[in-house]
């Protein structure tokens, strides 16, 4: 393996501009991600048009910055109020709060924020060893692989989602077909923009991702749910002893290796990955009594299995260019604004965003580890500013950045339209993910479905003739057709009751 | 010691343990949903599924006018027509099954401050270009905090205003960023 790249990818890290964004990123992040209500998805989504002015690589540093912070803001939330900021915090809350009511808030932080980072710091180095072998394997890929990959992913992700698949599956749809509005670049002619100009050129990803993810949760939470009052446990002191952390130490190596493996798989990896980071633990431990009334390990497995497993769902998008769930769509739309295509040619045509994006991970969790322990205090006191007070504040960030992007009041408008269709999708039990990835990735499925059937002169199954194409869609045809091939069989084991439960 | 990469599930006894957990998780999430209205009936299903069928049989006529053109020769109408036709496949199959559901939200009198919010949102749109950003910032942030948060006038006032100030000063004088505004 050439390491020269690598160190190169360093030398981009360590510029102090970069550093800094990592910085803010970080900080932005973890500010924002205490807020109840606003997970990542929602964070990276609202300050999306602070990226746009920015160059790729300093853009894509921050961003993941802000991912990681705004995923331990929700540990922050988890543990003082109960409140998961997303679904990988779920089960941090059962210990985590239980420690934040015998006054041991500050260990549970702690101990989260090592397991975070050594989780992290475990799955970069993953990373950096299997995105490149993977992307070197995918550089074979021709159109017909692309597509069949793009539909896998879309399925993928609406059937492995909390909710109803068949809903899931229609947004999913739904992303496609807003993604075909505009000009087709292979025939010109403009499709469903009823002679708007600014429809021709596209609906914009900023828009729709800021109007879906951020807009629709500020709305929604508009109803009733946000005169609540919090009042967030104590922290005391945030240093873990010596105990704890030896205690917790099992719990977050072994978090870590789970979390890995299960976050590369598409959809729900750090969900799927902090429940079996819990479960193991419990089930090894001698008194599993004591998980849920304030096990150490009930806060550091969890935890530590979600970062890793977040760290390691960059890998399907980096090398194949198919984001693993909604954040990594948010990822992959501000690689494509900024001119840059994810996927296989990346770590060859451009290295320095590659191995850039990928060592400021190793600094982003560093930054976070020294900025989470000291600044707890801080957020406590953001949990305390009433969520009626921050509501107005995030809607005007989101209106205003969204004009700042072109500087068009048309783009603020989108905002409110696809905020209004987020909030009403979540009315009627529809996820808003699914969308935003299948818009993202409409455009490439559709023009490699198109540029396969040219290769094969209009014959679809030369889609099927093709090795890898063709055992893609064979998966394909597996995983819609699993619902089915699961009611035709009788009797369930017991291993199979668990993944369906834990799914 | 056990493998620590194998997934969960592997052995029934963890089984058990993943199960309890679910069951845990589900709870607590019911608990933290508590807030939410109560979900609404088989109509609202009904409803949204109509909705999706309808925008499917939208898509399917308008990409149908665009022309198929041929699988050599894909017109610009192929592709979006295929996704119509699974949107509405998919939607009609939702129609029939979907009734038992129980994932939709009843609209109760608090949706009403969704409805005051998105019009203060719509205002400043509109009113942005034509007098700046700074006094339909002031009414945005003045209703949410008055009538959509039931904070005190006093409050109200001094929150709105000093947040429109900070907003002035982070993106006007330190961002420069060209927005439109009145001074």
């Amino acid at each position: 393996m050439d390491i020269s790249p690598i160190l190169d990818g360093f030398g981009v890290v360590l510029e102090p501009t970069n550093l800094l964004y990592c910085l803010i990123g970080v900080i932005i992040g973890m500010l924002i991600g205490v807020l109840p209500g606003l997970g990542p998805g929602a964070t990276i989504a609202i300050l999306l048009p602070i990226t746009y002015g920015i160059g790729p690589v300093s853009a894509i540093i921050m961003l993941a910055g802000i991912f990681y912070g705004a995923q331990y803001g929700g540990t922050i939330t988890s543990v003082l109020l109960r409140l998961p900021g997303e679904a990988s915090s779920v089960v941090t809350v059962f210990d985590g709060f239980a420690l934040a009511k015998q006054g041991k808030a500050g260990t549970a932080l702690g101990i989260a924020a090592i397991g975070s980072f050594i989780g992290g710091t475990v799955s970069i180095i993953g990373l950096t060893i299997v995105a490149p072998v993977v992307a070197g394997f995918a550089l074979d890929f021709g159109p017909p692989e692309y597509a069949a990959l793009g539909i896998l992913g879309v399925l993928l992700i609406s059937s492995i989602g909390n909710g109803n698949k068949l809903k899931a599956i229609i947004a999913a749809c739904i992303g496609l077909l807003i993604a075909t509005v505009g000009r087709d670049t292979f025939t010109g002619a403009e499709r469903f923009t009823f002679g708007s100009l600014n429809l021709a050129e596209g609906i914009d990803f900023i828009p729709i991702a800021m109007g879906l993810f951020g807009l629709s949760e500020i709305l929604y939470n508009l109803e009733e749910r946000h005169n609540q009052v919090h009042s967030p446990a104590k922290v005391g002191n945030v240093w873990p002893s010596r105990k704890d952390l030896g205690q917790a130490s099992g719990a977050i190596g072994r978090g870590s290796l789970i979390g890995f493996v299960l976050g590369v798989l598409p959809g729900g990896g750090a969900v799927l990955s902090s429940l079996a980071a819990y479960a193991l633990e419990k089930r090894r431990a001698k008194r599993p009594e004591r998980f849920g009334q304030g096990a150490v390990e009930g806060v550091a497995a969890p935890e530590t299995a979600n970062n890793a497993a977040a760290t390691s769902s960059f890998i399907p998008l980096l090398t194949l260019g198919i984001p693993a769930n909604a954040t990594m769509a948010l990822i992959f739309g501000a690689l494509l604004i900024q001119g840059i295509q994810p996927g296989p040619q990346l770590v060859t045509e451009h290295p320095d965003v590659f191995w850039g994006v990928i060592n400021s991970m190793y600094i982003g969790n560093i930054l976070l580890l020294i900025m989470s322990i000291p600044m707890v205090g801080v957020f406590v006191r953001i949990l305390r500013v009433r969520p009626a007070i921050m509501a107005p504040i995030t809607v005007l960030i989101t209106l205003l950045g969204a004009y700042t992007v072109r500087n068009q009041v048309y783009d603020i408008f989108l905002v409110i339209v696809f905020g209004v269709l987020g909030y009403l999708m979540k009315k009627f039990g529809f996820e808003p993910g699914p969308l935003v990835l299948a818009f993202v990735l409409g455009s490439m499925i559709e023009s490699s479905a198109r540029q396969g059937l040219l290769i094969y002169g209009g014959d679809p199954t030369g889609f099927l003739t093709r090795p890898i194409s063709g055992t893609i869609f064979a998966v394909i045809v597996v995983v819609a057709a699993w619902p089915l091939i699961r009611k035709a069989i009788p009797r369930k084991t017991s291993a199979d009751r668990v993944e369906e439960k834990i799914k | 010691m056990s493998d620590p990469t194998k997934p969960p599930g592997a052995e029934p006894g963890q089984a058990a343990v993943a199960m309890d957990l679910q069951e845990e998780a589900d709870r607590l999430q019911a608990e933290l949903e508590e807030a939410r209205p109560p979900h609404a009936g088989p109509i609202s299903q009904i409803a949204a599924a109509l909705v999706a069928l309808a925008v499917g049989v939208f898509g399917a006529v308008g990409s149908y006018a665009l022309g198929l053109g041929q699988l050599t020769q894909p017109g610009p109408g192929l592709w979006p027509f295929a996704i119509s036709v699974v949107i509405i496949v998919l939607s009609a199959v939702l129609v029939v099954t979907g009734r038992g559901l129980q994932d939709t939200e009843r609209f109760s009198r608090s949706s009403l401050m969704t409805a005051v919010g998105l019009v203060t949102l719509v205002g400043l749109a509109a009113l942005l270009p034509v007098i700046g950003f700074e006094v339909p910032s002031l009414l945005l942030m003045f209703i949410w905090l008055r009538w959509l948060g039931k904070e005190s006038w006093r409050s109200s006032i001094v929150i709105s205003v000093g947040a429109v100030a900070a907003f002035y000063v982070l993106f006007v004088l330190l961002l420069q960023i060209p927005l439109p505004r009145l001074i």
